[in-house]
């Protein structure tokens, strides 16, 4: 027989009666809400209400078409409630692509170069992280998804400190995700694409001058852009928006993010000049194993990227998650192979720059396309960028340290023509509410005005933004300090310290 | 009295160990080398960029002996650490003057 000792007995005891009154509790609680909180609804309305819950619609939609209207019910439950899975999907999405920057990218990037920088690239992500989340209180998210400016090119101030952010959803972004939890979740993005640029300029700006370009970079690129694609008065919110001009689609970022990332970044080291000694001293990746680490973390930080850019867990973000596995697979066994057949070796770099061209291209299209076409983009991507980053960078000799402009500018610049020529209504059936005319015929048309236009913003605001800090605070370090290296001479920290007296 | 050094491949450093130990020489100081000669180095490339690495890896041995067992050791560590490929490494021999164990004060070949 099993004996256990008195004070066990007391303890299982004790532990089963309060687990007992706390069941009892929510069970009173359960019973008692529906009838005050529904009191003035009827059935009807509720399960419209439940409906529209599972089918990621409008609560409200219901009400005004169903033949039994209430003036109260359903409308002021919908005003209130928010769909308890999607927002747990959201919340989990957030958190996955905070995690592509922390620390996903800083140590994707920390492994890329030499080991007396590798706790700049930290501190530049740790910082981006800390000034954009402020800036994003402050003004970021209502310049984005405010629309009280009446404006295609910037939404508005009614949501500046988060005033009136709050547990509501706002139904022009999703009927049941807290109006909270999607600026966290946009907040996530406006960190991680200054974040990419910093690839492009590492081991030679001050790390004064990364912050102030961020900000700027954020208030005159990222904000108006991001409001453009995504807000629900923008000029190029092709899927959402049926006043658009230019009637663009981007699923989760390839114009926002990728391609305003990798062209502002190659602008920024044009700007900035290549690192003291490059094309002499050899400059090879300190840690490919951090750099591995990174890619990983970067590759599942992406679902939430991708899947979770369907703001809802729908069958939209479902198809999103398979369209971003497959290219990812593909264009990371892609760029390998072509070293293997070039070179001989298919090596560790390979595998992970493919992971990231892959991600990137099908970023725009994920939630539009097929299994099948994110296959193609993942050869198109890993392929294109491989032969951007290893051929045309050495042709012209620019500084592009860690090859951002190659993968996310070329890429991301591949996924949404892509994107133009694949999407498909049969997949996300959001397409044909103002699109139906245009997609699979002329989409691609609309696409390549969009990226025109995003080329233009990037390269023109980075040009200003640079050369405006160039002529005032200035961009770079000293010689002494960059040869010494960021981390001393920036942050008074070593990366490693492997010294025989401190073991 | 004689102190041996010896540059040897990196995966060597077990093989000459237990080849030493097996004929009682009672002590060595190993220290993880770079440096180039015949065998110069390797080309590595990441993404677009091409370096030659000059400088290889190798593994330092010094080895204090008397002069009675000297012949017996420097064959040994050539025996062992022989792949017949080039970059193998080199063996110097060089005059000791003196030593001096610190627990005890011995000096000489006592030390040793």
């Amino acid at each position: 027989m099993l004996t256990l000792p008195l004070s066990l007995r007391n303890t299982l005891f004790t532990c089963g009666l309060a687990l007992l009154l706390a069941l009892s509790g929510i069970s009173s609680r359960a019973a008692s809400s529906p009838t005050s909180a529904h009191s003035e609804a009827t059935l009807e309305q509720r399960v419209a209400s439940l409906e529209a819950y599972l089918a990621n619609t409008d609560p409200a939609a219901g009400a005004k078409e169903g033949t039994v209207l209430a003036s109260t019910g359903v409308t002021t439950q919908s005003a209130l409630a928010v769909g308890p899975g999607h927002n747990a999907w959201m919340m989990i999405s957030t958190v996955l692509v905070l995690f592509m920057t922390l620390p996903g990218l800083a140590l994707f990037y920390g492994g890329l170069v030499r080991t007396k920088n590798v706790l700049s690239i930290m501190a530049w992500c740790l910082g981006i992280t800390s000034l954009v989340s402020v800036l994003w209180w402050a003004c970021g998210y209502s310049l984005v998804f405010g629309k009280n400016f009446h404006s295609a090119y910037l939404g508005g101030s009614e949501y500046c400190f988060f005033r009136g952010v709050e547990g509501a959803p706002n139904p022009d972004y999703s009927y049941w995700v807290s109006q909270q939890v999607f600026a966290m979740y946009q907040l996530m993005f406006a960190i991680i694409t200054p974040a990419v640029i910093i690839g492009a300029i590492v081991e030679r700006m001050k790390f004064s001058a990364v912050l102030v370009f961020t900000s700027l970079w954020l208030l005159l690129v990222y904000c108006p852009l991001a409001h453009m694609v995504w807000g629900s008065t923008g000029l190029m919110n092709g899927v959402w928006n049926a006043n658009a001009s230019i009637k663009a689609i981007d699923f989760a970022g390839g114009m926002v993010v990728e391609m305003a990332s990798g062209w502002s970044a190659l602008v920024l080291c044009l700007i900035v000049g290549p690192r003291a000694g490059f094309g002499k001293t050899p400059m090879p990746p300190h840690s490919m194993v951090l750099c591995m680490i990174g890619t990983g973390l970067l590759w599942v930080g992406w679902y939430g990227f991708n899947a979770g850019s369907a703001v809802a867990a729908d069958s939209i973000a479902g198809n999103a998650f398979v369209t971003t596995t497959f290219a990812a697979a593909v264009a990371s066994g892609t760029w390998a192979a072509l070293e293997y057949f070039w070179r001989g070796k298919a090596s560790v770099l390979g595998f992970c720059s493919g992971a990231v061209a892959g991600l990137v291209g099908v970023t725009p299209a994920c939630g539009f396309i097929s299994s099948t076409a994110a296959i193609w983009l993942g050869l198109l991507s890993g392929s294109i960028s491989f032969l951007a980053c290893t051929k045309i960078k050495s042709f012209f000799r620019y500084d592009d340290a860690l090859d951002v402009f190659g993968v996310h500018g070329v890429a991301g610049t591949l996924g949404m023509i892509f994107t133009g020529v694949f999407a498909s209504t049969a997949v996300n059936h959001n397409l044909a509410t103002h699109l139906s005319g245009i997609v699979g015929q002329t989409l691609w048309r609309e696409q390549l005005r969009g990226m025109g236009l995003t080329l233009v913003l990037a390269v023109i605001m980075t040009g200003f933004i640079a050369f405006s800090l160039k002529w005032t605070i200035g961009l770079r370090p000293s010689k002494e300090s960059e040869m010494e290296g960021l981390d001393q001479s920036e942050h008074g920290e070593h990366g490693y310290i492997y010294d025989a007296s401190n073991i | 009295m004689k102190l041996i050094i010896a540059i040897i491949k990196p995966f060597k450093v077990e093989d000459v160990k237990a080849a030493l130990t097996a004929i009682e020489v009672e002590g060595m100081t190993v220290t993880e080398v770079k440096g180039f000669g015949r065998q110069k180095g390797h080309t590595e490339i990441y993404r677009g960029s091409e370096y030659t690495v000059d400088f290889l890896p190798k593994v330092k041995l010094e080895i204090a002996v008397s002069d009675e067992i000297l012949d017996k050791v420097v064959s040994t560590i050539a025996k062992a650490a022989k792949t017949g490929k080039i970059g193998d490494g080199k063996i110097f021999i060089l005059p000791l003057e003196e030593v001096l164990r610190i627990r005890t004060d011995e000096r000489g070949d006592a030390a040793v």
